[in-house]
């Protein structure tokens, strides 16, 4: 028993602010908390890095290895977030309910999609603010200009974003989970992140430029790397994977 | 107490693919407990569900606490608590700080800590989600439910799978509740647990609800009082009933399970026994009984509840 009155009902959503903000927190314990998704967003880009820098095992061109890799490698940080782990965790919450479950707590859908950009966009921080003090210490030397750069790296989150939702809305949890990461592995491999898109044929290499991970990686070492001005052409690409990648996840998703 | 009712459903059809899950149900709940009491696949999840906003009506109307689950869902989710009949908790979160992020999401909620105390989850300590027994699963999604000081709670199955004790510490939670006003709709397949708790009950087969009262006067709508007794199967009922009293009935309900029901008094219990001595019949677990729930639902639908 309770004393009388414990249980008389009071209720009430909390703010809006503090909602989101309670589940973006939550969000991200639970990803900083799993082995799996570790291993994908911090395990694999550092050692990446390190590993190609280290040993001159693919022809990164002129210069140092460093200035090469370390551009692709915020590029594959950002997919590893974005579209891998979004994807996988999202597909489990769909799978044993909890997305079904916040459905009926007071946090509105859109509430909870809000969260989830916010818990990506801070895991994305740590692990750009990781990898890039690796890659000072390997010696790297970025250009450019930090607009570009943002600008780069939300319009890349977005587009990887939707499709991973996209993912997570449409498979069971299993498909998701190995579609997610065969897809993680194909654009490491083909992405221009640490293969250079150039060792390509020609015709595939038109075809592979027009991913969303080699608009990325490109982008972000034109101005990285080589100093370059706004890349209009690879924020293009980027925009209309984001348009298409929400627009399909806003129209398929299914919450159970 | 509220005069508008807490539910209100009317003529509601629900159908997945070519199989209606609900088929043209009213329902009517007011205030305190309400059972919607039924066997497996008769539409209780479905229609908990179309009221929870998480189904579309294919036609009829549902209100909430007067609100339209759909419509006005952003209105309603605040003032309802629900209890999933399964899930609904990341699988690598704590008990505690899944409940604690539940609260976080209501203006007042209730405290965590005594909560937890309350139903017996202090002893999950660190454990994840995945790795607590099924009761244990059981008693957070309902102290979930709770944790917001909604005004009404559906409860979906809440001891299914529960043992004894889990199952009673359940139920005096749900009192508590009703003690201090909050209304419940809990469904259930347990007649005991309809019978305990409910201020009304909905007994509902096949989609439809086809007898709602008060326990008790679900159970006096019935015969006045029943005789049960097991013998082997195919027992000649017709010869059993001319040996008894005008007013009886006698009826073999699933092979070998016989009922008389009438005016059950010493005479009676002597004539079926002597019945059973001429026909060499061995009366086993024979018992005296008070009409049940689970006697009206096998004269309304001919089927046992459980099953």
């Amino acid at each position: 028993m309770s004393a009388a009155g414990t249980y008389t009902p009071k209720p009430g959503a909390a703010p809006l602010p503090r909602m989101i903000a309670a589940q973006a927190a939550l969000e991200t314990r639970m990803l900083l908390r799993n082995g799996e998704q570790l291993l994908l967003t911090v395990v694999i880009p550092t050692l990446l890095l390190v590993l190609f820098s280290a040993v001159d095992i693919v022809d990164t061109g002129d210069g140092e290895a460093v200035d090469f890799l370390a551009p692709g490698i915020l590029a594959l940080a950002v997919m590893s977030t974005a579209f891998t782990g979004q994807a996988i965790a999202t597909g489990f919450e769909r799978r044993y309910g909890v997305l079904k479950r916040l459905g009926a707590s007071p946090l509105p859908r859109w509430g909870l999609m809000a969260a989830k950009t916010l818990s990506v966009l801070v895991t994305e921080v740590l692990q750009i603010v990781l990898l890039t003090v690796i890659a000072f210490a390997l010696g790297w030397s970025p250009h450019g200009n930090p607009v570009s750069v943002l600008l780069l790296l939300v319009l890349g989150t977005a587009a990887f974003s939707g499709l991973g939702l996209l993912m997570a809305g449409t498979l069971k949890a299993e498909a998701t989970l190995a579609a997610a990461n065969l897809v993680f592995l194909l654009l490491l491999m083909g992405g221009g992140v640490i293969v250079p898109l150039d060792k390509f044929p020609d015709a595939v290499q038109t075809v592979l430029g027009l991913l969303p991970i080699s608009a990325l990686s490109d982008g972000l070492r034109d101005v990285l790397h080589h100093g370059a001005g706004m890349p209009w052409a690879d924020l293009g690409i980027l925009a209309v994977w984001a348009v298409l990648g929400l627009g399909a996840a806003a129209r398929f998703f299914r919450w159970e | 107490m509220r005069n508008e009712p807490v539910v209100q459903i009317e003529s509601l059809v629900k159908r997945y693919g070519t199989k209606t899950a609900v088929d043209g149900l009213d329902l009517v709940a007011g205030a305190g407990i309400t059972a919607v009491l039924g066997p497996n696949g008769a539409g209780k999840t479905t229609t908990i569900e179309t009221c929870e906003g998480y189904r579309k009506p294919d036609s009829g109307t549902v209100r909430v606490l007067g609100l339209d689950p759909l419509r006005q869902a952003d209105a309603l989710r605040p003032r309802v608590g629900v209890m999933l009949q399964s899930g609904g908790v990341y699988s690598g979160a704590r008990a505690d700080e899944m409940l604690r992020h539940v609260a976080k999401l209501h203006a007042d909620p209730l405290d965590v800590d005594a909560l937890i105390e309350r139903l017996g989850l202090g002893s999950c300590g660190r454990t994840t989600y995945r790795r607590l027994s099924g009761g244990q699963q059981q008693r957070l999604a309902l102290a979930m439910a709770v944790v917001g000081r909604p005004e009404l709670v559906f409860l979906d199955e809440p001891t299914a799978g529960l043992d004894p004790q889990a199952r009673r510490a359940t139920w005096d939670l749900v009192r508590d509740l009703r003690r201090d006003g909050v209304h419940a709709i809990l469904t259930t397949h347990h007649m005991d647990e309809a019978e305990q708790l409910a201020d009304d009950v909905a007994i509902i087969d096949a989609g439809k609800v086809i007898a709602q009262g008060s326990p008790d006067a679900l159970c006096r709508g019935g015969a006045e009082n029943t005789l049960r007794f097991t013998g082997r199967p195919g027992l000649d009922v017709g010869s059993l009933l001319k040996a008894l009293p005008p007013d009886s009935a006698a009826a073999e309900l699933t092979p070998g399970a016989y009922r008389v029901s009438g005016t059950v008094d010493p005479q009676l219990l002597a004539t079926v026994t002597s019945w059973c001595a001429q026909h060499g019949v061995m009366p086993e677990k024979i018992s005296v009984e008070r009409h049940t729930l689970e006697d009206v639902f096998l004269e309304l639908t001919g089927k046992e509840l459980r099953g």
